[in-house]
């Protein structure tokens, strides 16, 4: 039982990821009828949002110290990051700890700003394309977006830990009488997407611009009629799309240390699990993030693994290709979105 | 001749021709010249160019005439490529069987596949291919490589071992991927003419005639009623069903055709090089051949093989240029802009190829859908005036991506 429950948390995590990413492209194709193959791009940018914060909070200057030497009898040399000197050492010392944390914060608007430029600069000259056209370019972009950040940071993962006191492990069991050791971070990273979801579907679903927004992707047409500027509110669609992304990727940092290649590894499950929740739906998008992230743990499971060998590797692939073929439209996809 | 009308024999010729002449052609700078690093004229790289060649001949009947985008091509490509080593470990190094294995054996895989895939279009296409190649890849780089059974040997990669099987393998037959024995693939003569070095490769010569048999099928399968009714199924498929044409069969058959030629490019690699990874299937390599075609021109004749040439060149001699090969170019400059050019360039050099190639990609997709040749076409047109432009136009035969 214990190892069960475990086995769904290692799910929800993941699937939260897989989710929210997902979210994403079905928020931009739902709105804007655009296959975005660069999403996976944005994932990484908000990842790399965390580890720029963190290096303009650990940037320094340089004192020496008389009162100790290195080895060659030289006045050692004393590295101070700029928020140590300013807030005094313990602040300074605690603001560089919750850099990730803070870089929600920061990685919102950087987001908001890279999905904006996106859409103006370069996929609002492909609505009338095929969709073939608009993967094309989306995918250039996404080789583009990920040579620029490995240009700059290099290819090798960043270690970007989450703050001491967030890194432990939790006893979820203890509520319920079980001993269900798991790693607190993670916790936070599924209560943290599960509000982000909240926040979207409540934001679409209790506010005019959502009401405006749910209208616009049944009918654009009709409401560009009525007299509203679809396509400006389309534009902050695929801005808060992207940032959504984007925190989605700064979370995952401490679970996974950031690499230019991470977005790409993402985006094909992601795409994955949109068909399988169907190709513009929002609640489909989640739900079929979860439920893939969950059957990817179960198949992780040495049990499964004994009996039918490498089936973690191709489970998410195998229910894609089960689901186009017998249910061609998706979990709960609507009717005549992308039918052909 | 051969079938061919009188322009396509034109091309066809001319493609003969540069073939033919690569070494020659692709060697332009004496060796012992500054210029000699924008020489590609020896074999790997030659090599390359044919063997990609014919894989984005074949991407470009399936994308090119039927408008459907698999992004999953990489996989026939490896599964070729797996075929024709495990053909070498098991009866010789014959390169004959061992091709002639790998395309009968991704032309099965891709007819198991296109037969799934080709049930959904469009973007859903796209994706059910992604996903077989990414699982294809997922299987042969840790599943099918465990001890009890190892298909594929993982992450080193299949090679043939000296305590292989090889049934037919005599002691008088050498080591290496062979033609019946009488000449091997790394054959190499090399012509100095003053002070030039020309490299004339068996391996990239008989890569170069399978490039050619394969552009003839293409031209022929362009020209042919078969082509049209692929054509018919990328301008208006519903308007097929209409007119009580089935186009499934159609498609599924430029799937299987296409399939074959990546398995024909893959049986190849690995008769140059008698090795077989899965890195080969990864969805990247996938995306590379989908650049290659786009960047030539999809749906074109000639569009793929330029396409690949221009990729595999450009991503030889780009990484190749450093930063004091860029210091040596701007010499000419005072010093500060000498120094403030080589920092602007050199995100795009060396490592940073891929984002050229990214940025090329999306300008063409952009501005150039049609690829290079729409480019070459639109220069001529400047030149030639509208009336000549026409005419070029028919030449070629050009049905931009669009």
């Amino acid at each position: 039982m214990d190892a069960f429950l475990i086995q769904i948390l290692n799910g929800l995590d993941k699937g939260s990821a897989y989710a929210l990413i997902a979210l994403g492209l079905t928020l931009i194709f739902g709105t804007l009828g655009v296959v975005n193959f660069a999403h996976g791009a944005l994932f990484m940018i908000g990842a790399f949002c965390a580890v720029t914060l963190q290096r303009i909070f650990k940037l320094s200057f340089v004192t020496e110290d008389p009162t100790q030497q290195d080895f060659l009898g030289n006045p050692l040399k004393v590295e101070t990051p700029y928020v140590m000197d300013w807030f005094g050492p313990e602040v300074g010392a605690g603001i560089i700890e919750w850099s990730v944390p803070l870089a929600i914060l920061f990685c919102i608007p950087v987001m908001i700003g890279v999905g904006f430029a996106m859409e103006r600069g370069l996929i609002k000259h492909f609505y009338k394309r095929p969709h073939a056209d608009q993967i094309l370019v989306t995918f250039g972009l996404a080789i583009v977006l990920q040579e620029i950040i490995k240009y700059f940071f290099g290819a090798n993962p960043i270690p970007t830990p989450a703050p001491a006191s967030l890194n432990g492990v939790v006893n979820l069991g203890a509520i319920i009488g079980m001993d269900i050791v798991y790693p607190l971070w993670r916790v936070i990273y599924f209560c943290f997407s599960a509000l982000i979801i909240g926040g979207i579907f409540a934001f679409l679903q209790f506010t005019t611009f959502g009401m405006v927004v749910r209208a616009g992707m049944a009918d654009r047409e009709t409401v560009g009629l009525l007299g509203i500027n679809i396509d400006r509110k389309f534009t902050i669609m695929f801005g808060i799309a992207a940032a959504v992304a984007g925190l989605a990727g700064v979370m995952y940092t401490p679970i996974n240390p950031p690499n230019y290649h991470m977005g790409m590894d993402f985006l094909v499950l992601s795409f994955v699990v949109v068909v399988v929740g169907g190709m513009g739906s929002l609640p489909g998008a989640v739900l079929a993030g979860f439920l893939l992230g969950i059957l990817e743990s179960f198949a992780s499971t040495t049990w499964a693994t004994t009996t039918i060998p490498g089936i973690n590797q191709v489970i998410i692939y195998l229910v894609a290709i089960i689901v186009l073929l017998t249910r061609p439209r998706g979990l709960l996809g609507r009717k005549g979105v992308m039918e052909d | 001749m051969l079938g061919l009308n009188k322009q396509d024999t034109t091309l066809f010729l001319i493609v003969v021709a540069l073939t033919a002449l690569a070494p020659f052609i692709l060697n332009p700078f004496p060796t012992e010249s500054a210029m000699a690093q924008f020489n590609a004229g020896y074999p790997d790289l030659m090599q390359r160019f044919v063997i990609f060649g014919i894989f984005a001949i074949g991407f470009n009947i399936l994308f090119g005439l039927t408008g459907y985008l698999s992004f999953g091509h990489a996989a026939f490509l490896g599964v070729g490529s797996y075929a024709a080593v495990w053909m070498f470990k098991l009866f010789s190094y014959n390169v004959f069987p061992a091709i002639f294995l790998s395309v009968v054996i991704a032309g099965l895989f891709s007819l198991l596949i296109g037969y799934i895939s080709l049930r959904r279009s469009g973007i859903y296409f796209s994706i059910l291919t992604l996903a077989f190649a990414q699982m294809s890849f997922a299987l042969a780089y840790s599943v099918l490589s465990n001890p009890k059974f190892n298909l594929t040997n993982g992450e080193t990669g299949l090679q043939v071992y000296t305590d292989d099987l090889q049934m037919f393998h005599g002691d008088h037959l050498p080591d290496l991927p062979h033609i019946f024995g009488l000449l091997t693939m790394r054959d190499n003569f090399v012509l100095t003419v003053g002070g030039w070095d020309f490299n004339f490769n068996v391996g990239y010569y008989f890569c170069a005639l399978i490039m050619l048999l394969a552009f003839y099928f293409s031209v022929r399968i362009f020209r042919s009623p078969f082509g049209t009714m692929l054509r018919a199924v990328k301008s208006n498929q519903t308007r097929m069903y209409y007119t009580g044409l089935n186009a499934r069969p159609y498609t599924l058959a430029a799937f299987v055709i296409s399939g074959m030629y990546a398995g024909l490019a893959g049986g190849l690699m690995a008769a140059v090089d008698p090795l077989a990874g899965a890195e080969r299937m990864q969805w990247t390599a996938s995306g590379e051949v989908v650049l290659m075609t786009i960047l030539g021109g999809a749906g074109t004749l000639i569009g793929p093989i330029l396409g690949a040439g221009f990729i595999k060149y450009f991503e030889n001699i780009f990484s190749k240029i450093n930063d004091t090969v860029l210091h040596s170019w701007f010499s000419f400059l005072p010093d500060g802009m000498e120094d403030f050019m080589v920092a602007i360039v050199h995100p795009f050099i060396g490592k940073g190829w891929h984002l050229t190639l990214g940025l090329l990609f999306m300008m063409v997709v952009i501005f150039l859908p049609g690829g290079l040749v729409e480019g070459g076409q639109r220069i001529m047109r400047l030149f030639r005036g509208k009336k000549a432009a026409k005419e070029a136009d028919e030449a070629t035969q050009s049905t931009p991506a669009e």
